[in-house]
């Protein structure tokens, strides 16, 4: 193995020709893509500096602009910003939520979407199968804002469908906006009905490109349907759920916003169990103004997350090396 | 047409590898549950926008109402100054965001393709970055509006959205591995510039990867309403689109009821009213429901050719 590596750098070394010349080709390129580097540069490299939020007391200077107010007249507070953060009564319950929902989403958004393509690509009627695909993939291409109508048409306390059963059976009507023990279910159904389609068919497009000889010679050997699931299909899965498993523990400190703060019609009472990361930050930033707190908070989602990505593409390149983002 | 579905498949290898034919019954029934799942919400919601005031009030939503009217729809045309205003805008901002967002992907992963480019390495790090870290709301929302002065224009709604890397990587990787280098090789002999290489021998043989980022960016911005959130307030309702008229609806009527002393009946009353909020999510999601079935193999091709790894 060790051998190998170092042949094909020995290979390598020789062929790799030295820095050519800027020639006009690649001032014509250059020239080419030259909006879209100024777009990466105006709208994610420029915000980069925005960190310096976090460690800033930030305070408009009225009339000097507001580079000057952040660079210059706002004073330095070191690390103060995620002190107070981490003071905050709400911080610990608002990590819970996150994390807590993002690691259902996941083990969830993996398990039955995978689990579904394989059973779909069992069905004997093809058209059947298609038809169902088509179905289930709809939610993907909705918003959440329409989303949250969809939901108000069932939970509406006084007109909604839910509401209309209970109480046709004898019981009593439940007020779904201000009660929260119903949200961490309603929030795992909702988000699983949106985007469990779409993971389907990613997985459905990666068996449907498996190579039929593998499956003809595990007939052949006497698998039945489970083995050949467990022996052929799953494992030749595993680069796929990989790379989703790593992007998903990578974004597992943010969460969707439109869920949490549009389903719910940003309810107070539902606080408790919907206040994630995200909706902390927006309502620091747009109700309260708070500037600094929230972008200490996005500061950390975002080295947390990236560390976290790193993490978990090392630990699946540890178990599979062949999988793996980078 | 039942039966034929049920039946054991015939053709070659597949007679001797199949399920059961009663697990292939209790699947396509799991199947056909998650397919009337899926699409009930549309149909309660579109048999409310067809419902009439009265019957709502009688008996709240229901799926079989007691009387139908298209009043809602009406009323909706009634208004146009204000949600047909609103249509255009979605609209426009589809299609000019779509269109941006083209032009801005596809010149990078073209470039990006090109085995020889002089700056190849420093490209594919500086589109990878971002991917990894961001400066954070607060940091786009100031510099945005109070460097780009994006507050309040449609610019705010189309810009920030209009690339993102794994759009330029998804081209990337479509220019590189179906691209054959003959034609380009045949462009530069006959003396063409890289532009015109590129609009006249490069893009007419990419329409699939063109039309899968296209649908990509037009069901974005079709649905786009965080950007609408936060930098257009509410003095400018000229600039909303249908998605933001949706959410200020479901505000207003919040902040109404937190505040019922305030209002009277009357100004309950200009409310839209329940059945033309849901005629409104319509208009919004028709579209959608009717076009995607035709364009969902773009998107699953999208995402294959975007799995490769680069």
């Amino acid at each position: 193995m060790r051998k190998d590596n170092l042949a094909v750098k020995g290979e390598a070394a020789p062929i790799r020709k030295k820095r050519r010349k800027f020639t006009w080709d690649d001032l014509e390129l250059t020239l080419l893509s030259l909006p879209t580097i100024a777009w990466l540069i105006a709208f994610c490299y420029v915000p980069m500096f925005g960190i310096v939020f976090a460690f800033k007391n930030y305070k408009y200077k009225p009339g000097k602009g507001f580079l000057y107010s952040l660079f210059v007249s706002s004073k330095w507070v070191g690390l103060k910003n995620f002190e107070f953060l981490f003071r905050s009564p709400d911080i610990a319950n608002i990590f819970r939520n996150t994390v807590g929902y993002n690691i259902i989403f996941i083990i969830i958004g993996i398990t039955l979407p995978v689990a579904l393509a394989i059973m779909i690509t069992q069905l004997y009627s093809r058209k059947v199968a298609k038809v169902c695909q088509t179905a289930v993939f709809l939610p993907h291409f909705l918003s959440w804002v329409v989303i949250s109508y969809f939901v108000f048409a069932f939970l509406s306390t006084d007109k909604g469908l839910v509401n209309s059963l209970i109480v046709s059976m004898g019981g009593e009507a439940i007020l779904w906006y201000q009660d929260p023990k119903y949200w961490p279910y309603l929030l795992v159904f909702i988000n699983t009905w949106k985007t469990f389609g779409y993971s389907m068919v990613v997985y459905m497009a990666t068996i449907t490109g498996i190579d039929q000889s593998l499956y003809e010679s595990a007939v052949i050997d006497g698998a039945n349907k489970w083995q050949q699931t467990w022996g052929i299909t799953v494992p030749l899965l595993r680069p796929v759920i990989s790379i989703m498993f790593i992007m998903n523990v990578g974004s597992i400190f943010s969460t969707d916003f439109g869920l949490f703060f549009q389903v719910t019609r940003d309810s107070n009472s539902l606080i408790n169990v919907t206040q994630t990361l995200d909706v902390y930050v927006h309502k620091a930033l747009i109700q309260s103004n708070n500037y600094n707190y929230s972008s200490a908070v996005a500061l950390l989602q975002s080295v947390l997350g990236c560390i976290l990505l790193i993490i978990a593409n090392i630990v699946v390149k540890k178990i599979d090396p062949e999988s793996g983002l980078f | 047409m039942e039966k034929k579905a049920k039946r054991i498949p015939q053709d070659g290898f597949n007679r001797f590898n199949c399920i059961k034919p009663t697990t292939n019954a209790l699947f396509t029934l799991i199947f056909v549950l998650l397919a009337i799942i899926t699409f009930l919400p549309v149909v309660f919601v579109f048999i409310i926008s067809i419902s009439s005031e009265a019957s709502i009030a009688q008996n709240g939503y229901s799926f079989f109402p007691a009387e139908l009217s298209l009043e809602s729809y009406k009323y909706l045309w009634q208004s146009k100054d204000y949600i047909g205003r609103s249509f255009v805008n979605s609209v426009g901002i589809t299609l000019v965001g779509t269109l941006i967002g083209l032009v801005l992907t596809s010149t990078l992963g073209y470039v990006l393709s090109r085995p020889n480019y002089y700056m190849k390495g420093l490209y594919t790090w500086l589109l990878i970055i971002p991917m990894l870290f961001s400066g954070g709301l607060v940091a786009r929302y100031m510099v945005n509006t109070q460097i780009y002065h994006l507050k309040n224009t449609y610019w705010a709604m189309i810009l920030p959205g209009a690339c993102s890397t794994f759009y330029v990587i998804v081209m990337r990787t479509f220019f590189q591995t179906t691209l054959p280098d003959g034609i380009i090789e045949s462009g530069k002999i006959d003396g063409a510039s890289q532009l015109r290489i590129f609009t006249q021998l490069v893009l007419p043989i990419s329409l699939p990867v063109i039309a899968t980022i296209g649908l990509f960016l037009t069901f974005n911005y079709w649905n786009m309403w965080y950007g609408a959130m936060l930098y257009i307030d509410s003095n400018h309702r000229e600039l909303y689109p249908l998605q933001y008229v949706l959410i200020s609806i479901e505000k207003n009527i919040s902040f109404m009821a937190r505040n019922e002393d305030y209002f009277r009946e009357e100004s309950m009353k200009n409310l839209p009213s329940e059945t033309m909020r849901m005629a409104i999510v319509m208009v919004v999601v028709l579209p959608i429901a009717c076009s995607y079935p035709f364009f969902q193999r773009y998107f699953v091709g999208g995402l294959t050719i975007g799995a490769v790894k680069g």
